[in-house]
């Protein structure tokens, strides 16, 4: 939920990285921290383990600037992602206001990332938020792997298997080198500031 | 579902944050919701990065929350975090909001305690105001692009 402070005139806004274990969610909040400049970023904290992997979640506030006179901060955040850190991922997605989901494109993944998104639709629901209504864009990763030995699946196969049903946004992306990262936020940025004006509009003349 | 604070709000709040701040010699107050979005601070906070703090709180909380559950317990009710000079007191005000006392050994957990609970009714009604009053709005679904 998108929380609107009027004495403040700012809207936080909170966007959480979903995906398999290794799927490169943390990647991408790294090159966003690395590329944003530090007027519009706050500090980036990570509560992992010694081996990269994420133990509880990646976190990083961002200064999108001005809709409507209010100031627009997202506040976006990973998940772990392997299996049994389920819980964990339940508490991230309190109060989640729109999601990316990244896929990871190597062939071996095929069957997490399928995984990862009924996991992610089953604990949206549980918040008593649905998949196909919530702002969710989809971002196949690492697809500079395809220049290496790797096995990649084609992006018509990624598509067919996560969002044939979803239809939302989706991109190709190399968290590592950065391609797609901010074509990503951007989408997932303008999903979650237009369903947060829709509701600005609807209340701004009865409180401000 | 959207959370409004009007500037009314923030002042009720503040009202009894002060007085928490200014009877106990705490140096800051943090209130922020369980999902881990800052409401509000008072005090003097100057040097710490309260966005993540709040996040890291919010999370913090929630997975103490989760190991009271799995012991049999609804929720601990004493949270506390003690350092060499900074000390923390979590406690949370009704079902959405925690509230992060942070103080130093020039008072004591005690008193921060007994200052809070004093307040914690009449700040737990502004909150159920905000959060439960009607004031979210539902929405109907929106429209999935094509």
């Amino acid at each position: 939920m998108p929380f609107i402070n009027f004495s403040k005139d700012e809207i936080q806004c909170k966007i959480v990285y979903y995906g398999a274990g290794f799927c490169g969610k943390t990647t991408n909040l790294q090159y966003v921290f690395n590329q944003m400049n530090e007027e519009s970023r706050g500090k980036m904290v990570s509560i992992d383990t010694r081996g990269d992997r994420t133990l509880f979640f990646d976190f990083l506030s961002l200064n999108l600037g001005k809709i409507r006179g209010f100031d627009i901060r997202v506040q976006l955040y990973t998940v772990p992602g392997q299996v049994h850190y389920d819980a964990t991922r339940k508490l991230v997605l309190k109060g989640v206001d729109g999601v990316v989901f990244v896929a990871d494109s190597l062939k071996v993944q095929r069957k997490k990332n399928i995984e990862s998104l009924i996991n992610l639709a089953k604990n949206l629901a549980e918040k008593g938020v649905s998949i196909r209504t919530i702002p969710l864009v989809i971002q196949y990763n690492k697809r500079d792997l395809g220049e290496t030995d790797s096995e990649l699946l084609p992006l018509e196969v990624l598509e067919k298997d996560l969002n044939s049903m979803l239809k939302v946004p989706s991109f190709p992306g190399s968290a590592l080198k950065g391609t797609g990262v901010f074509e990503t936020l951007r989408e997932i940025s303008k999903l979650v500031v237009k369903d947060v004006s829709r509701k600005i509009m609807l209340v701004d003349q009865q409180f401000k | 579902m959207n959370i409004i604070v009007t500037k009314e709000d923030l002042s009720k709040i503040n009202f009894y944050l002060n007085k928490v701040v200014s009877a106990s010699l705490a140096h800051s107050i943090l209130l922020i919701d369980r999902s881990g979005q800052l409401i509000t601070q008072y005090g003097n906070t100057l040097d710490i990065d309260v966005l993540s703090l709040s996040a890291l709180t919010a999370a913090n909380f929630g997975a103490t929350a989760e190991i009271a559950k799995m012991l049999g317990e609804e929720e601990f009710t004493l949270l506390f975090h003690k350092g060499r000079s900074e000390n923390v007191y979590f406690t949370a005000i009704g079902d959405h909001v925690i509230l992060v006392t942070l103080f130093d050994d020039r008072t004591s957990l005690g008193l921060i305690r007994l200052r809070i609970n004093q307040i914690s009714g009449d700040l737990s009604n502004v909150l159920v105001s905000i959060f439960e009053g009607g004031r979210t709005v539902p929405l109907g679904e929106p429209e999935r692009r094509s």
